[in-house]
């Protein structure tokens, strides 16, 4: 055990973290974002899948990745706008809509990727990001090269983390947006489109996603398979209940998580094999979930998540 | 620091044009709606209705439930479009579509359901749709704001609260503090004493009598009709959807007249017949609670006789839920004993106490009263599914049912369109009717009722006090639990007051007046 224990401050170990946190980090910024405006979006599991499936085939048919990354938050944005144009608009069962976002996305992304790759036996593969050192920082014993020597996106998860808190709890948008999420009554009657604001979080939300999906296929894959994004949206939808819709505490959720998840791949790694590699791979939702029972049996989710919005008529 | 003192100059809002506006509300309309229609499919809310407001004026807007009030403001507020008619705002004709438009033009509503975020701070739900500066919320602004509002007003509440830990009549406050803030001019207030303490209405009146001193015009929506005649300087009546009468001297007219032109005919209050009690139907003996009821109950001891209506005063929150949760069975005491006809309970749960002969009319008609989605016979014999009399070898009985409703509905004449209706789609009278007539059909020998007639239009409360004196001369030991102390009076023998959930006192209604029992209400006298 001790030797898990030895690789736990180890530069590698401590990157592995902040690689795995990464895409957990946009995604549940991203469904933070719609949750907060009151619209919970089950769609972000297919979101992912499509966009990071959508980024790759950008990147890999001109060869651009940042062209990659931009599609891929395009088609996040657009599929949000469509559970969107469900649930806010027209008013539907947020549940069910995003169930059917996330079963039409992914299907979308079988499709779509079959139809530009065909069937290989291996599948195709692009030159993803490199990592990044920031000068100076990254001269920092251990924690230098585990954080400031990372692709860029990484630090576009750490820069969106303060500027979220920022967005949401100092502009007057993210006011409107906390505010949307609690009474849209109280938002409508002082001269604010409900629509529009919710409309505009969950698009948000769907971008976010997007890049999440993109960091899978461009910077830590470098392929798209059909199991690339494999829970990682359900995970975030529980990490926005864990760090109680706060960006500050969802990002350090994802970091947990990412702990976890990091701490299991050494543990599957290392000499103890006579476990079955399966119990390792438990771990993180383990955690989760003991994590949930625990620390979130008084987190108050936003008042009006879930409940569409109509103007009072007769 | 806030100690500085100020200096002789006040800034006056541009509207305040000075000395003639003192007193004068004759002056130049602030706000006018000239001939404005409203229909809702065949239903005309609305009918050519022409209404002004003067700057420094209080206008009081009365009707009964469903006259065209709330819905002839929600025009003016931009909610609704009206089908004809037009709004004119110092002389000049606007068009208002939304309730952006409606601030732009001056016009603030509080809403009678407020349009706060409980979870926000009061500057956050002060700031919502408030320009930022350069990109973020302007808090400094809003604080300076907020801090001139209460110089001028004085209207205070702390910023930094969330709005849950505000009071209900802080958090109307917060509402008419948000108009301010946002510039109005005009001042609209849909029926706001209805959630208020009598303490806290002599506050807002208060209130809204300085800021009109100051030249704002106010809209004060109503049915209650010596609350408009203490504060309003001029009134409309609204009857169906049209203007049944102008008041301009609403303190010097009496409410008999006013009353007459809201409803189109005269209103009796009901003669409450001589009636001999005879023995104790129901007695409570040192019953308390545990905490967690609310306010709980210490050691409350009382008794109804029947023939007689026992009223229970106090200021809501003093363990009147309590208490009649305990008398209906849905909360066991932890001491005390009771008994129904001499009967002791055992296990108070609703059928045990129903079967002992108690009725009970829930206070929340749409939660505890019936179930608003399910067909209104449905909800009429759902304390006595399980009974010989609605269903035969534990199967409903569909038609006894639909019998027994369509029995009560002519009987009590509810106002639906048959038996299957969704109850929730009937109004508030028309339920209440139906909650008494499912009650009364079984002759209970106790009947608890809270909060009567809330919400209700003069003519449905009427119907009801009658029903209750009914019962009374038959002999029905009737506890009546309410926060109208005049309706109290009319109803009752004997009314207690609850204070911290004990009984303050008991006196004969014929020895109570509103001042003594508001005294008692605050615990400051005790009376056995």
């Amino acid at each position: 055990m001790s030797a898990v224990f030895e690789q736990i401050f180890q530069v590698g170990f401590l990157a592995a973290i902040i690689r795995i946190a990464t895409p957990l980090a946009f995604a549940t910024l991203g469904e933070m974002f719609s949750e907060r405006a009151g619209v919970l979006n089950l769609g972000i599991e297919g979101i992912m899948l499509l966009s990071a499936m959508a980024g790759f085939t950008a990147a890999s048919l001109s060869g651009s990745l940042w062209l990659g990354v931009l599609v891929a938050v395009l088609t996040g944005a657009l599929m949000g706008a469509l559970h969107a144009l469900f649930t806010v608009a027209l008013g539907l069962s947020q549940h069910v809509c995003g169930i059917g976002v996330t079963l039409f996305s992914s299907g979308l992304a079988y499709f779509l990727y079959r139809l530009i790759f065909g069937q290989q036996s291996v599948p195709p593969s692009i030159t993803g990001f490199k990592p990044v050192p920031i000068p100076l920082l990254a001269d920092i014993p251990v924690l230098g090269p585990a954080v400031f020597n990372q692709f860029t996106l990484v630090y576009l998860a750490i820069i969106a983390v303060p500027l979220a808190a920022f967005v949401l709890y100092r502009t007057p948008w993210g006011l409107s947006v906390r505010m949307v999420g609690e009474n849209p009554r109280a938002v409508d009657s002082a001269g604010v489109s409900v629509i529009a604001t919710r409309f505009q979080a969950v698009i948000l939300g769907g971008a976010l996603m997007g890049l999440a999906g993109a960091f899978l296929t461009m910077a830590q894959f470098n392929a798209f398979t059909f199991g690339v994004v494999s829970g990682r949206g359900w995970v975030a939808i529980a990490l926005v209940v864990f760090g109680r819709w706060d960006p500050w505490r969802s990002a350090g959720a994802a970091l947990l998580f990412a702990f976890v998840d990091a701490l299991q791949l050494r543990m599957q790694a290392s000499g103890l094999g006579h476990v079955p590699y399966e119990a390792f791979l438990m771990l993180p939702f383990i955690f989760t979930i003991v994590a949930m029972a625990v620390m979130s049996r008084n987190a108050v989710a936003p008042s009006a998540l879930l409940k569409p919005f109509r103007r009072e008529e007769r | 620091m806030a100690g500085r003192p100020e200096r002789g100059v006040q800034r006056s809002p541009p509207w305040l044009a000075g000395s003639q506006i003192q007193g004068a509300p004759l002056s130049a309309p602030l706000i006018e709606m000239r001939g404005i229609t409203k229909s809702f499919g065949a239903v005309k809310a609305n009918e050519a209705v022409d209404l002004s407001v003067a700057p420094g004026e209080i206008l009081g807007l009365l009707g009964e439930n469903g006259a065209g009030k709330t819905t002839l403001m929600n025009v003016l507020f931009g909610a609704y479009a009206p089908d004809a008619g037009e709004i004119l705002v110092e002389g000049r004709a606007v068009a208002i579509h939304n309730s952006a438009d409606a601030l732009a033009a001056g016009i603030g509503m509080v809403h009678q359901h407020f349009h706060l975020a409980p979870r926000l701070t009061v500057l956050e739900n002060l700031l919502i749709g408030i320009p930022g500066k350069s990109g973020r919320i302007d808090r400094a602004g809003g604080l300076a704001r907020l801090k001139e509002i209460g110089r001028q007003h004085g209207l205070n509440l702390d910023p930094n609260l969330p709005v849950s830990a505000l009071s209900v009549g802080e958090q109307q406050r917060l509402e008419i503090i948000k108009a301010l803030f946002r510039g109005a001019k005009l001042l609209i207030l849909d029926e706001p004493t209805a959630v208020l303490a009598p303490s806290e209405v002599d506050g807002l009146f208060a209130a809204l009598r300085s800021m009109a001193a100051q030249g704002l015009g106010i809209i004060f929506i109503s049915h209650k009709l010596n609350e408009v005649r203490a504060l309003t300087h001029r009134c409309v009546v609204l009857r169906h959807g049209k203007i049944a009468g102008r008041v301009d001297h609403p303190a010097s007219t009496t409410s008999a007249e006013m009353a007459k032109l809201m409803c189109g005919h005269e209103i009796v209050p009901p003669v409450k017949q001589a009636s001999t009690p005879g023995a104790s139907v129901l007695t409570l003996d040192g019953i308390s609670t545990a905490s967690h009821a609310g306010t709980p109950l210490r050691e409350i001891s009382l008794f109804v006789r029947a023939g007689e209506i026992l009223g229970i005063a106090g200021v809501s929150g003093n363990g009147q839920r309590a208490l009649a949760d305990v008398i209906s069975g849905m909360l066991a005491p932890k001491a005390g004993a009771m008994t129904i006809a001499g009967k002791a309970v055992a296990q108070f749960s609703p059928r045990e106490l129903q079967a002992l002969g108690l009725g009970r009319i829930p206070e929340d008609r749409m939660t505890t009263g019936l179930v608003t989605n399910l067909p209104l016979a449905d909800s009429m014999v759902l304390p006595r599914i399980g009974t010989e009399a609605f269903s035969r070898r534990g199967l409903l009985n569909p038609t006894a049912i639909r019998a027994f409703a369509e029995a009560q509905i002519k009987a009590y004449d509810i106002r639906c369109p048959g038996p299957m209706v969704r109850a929730g789609a009937l109004s508030g009278g028309n339920l209440q009717k139906a909650l008494l007539a499912r009650e009364l059909a079984f002759d209970p020998k106790v009947l608890i009722v809270s909060q009567p007639t809330r919400g209700l239009d003069i003519g449905a409360a009427r119907f009801i006090h009658e029903k209750f004196l009914a019962m009374r001369v038959k002999g029905c030991g009737i506890i009546v639990i309410g926060e109208d102390l005049e309706e109290l009076l009319m109803l009752s023998d004997r009314i207690a007051v609850m204070y911290e959930g004990r009984i303050a006192g008991t006196l004969p209604s014929a020895h109570a007046t509103v001042a003594r029992l508001g005294l008692m209400m605050t615990g400051a006298e005790g009376h056995a």
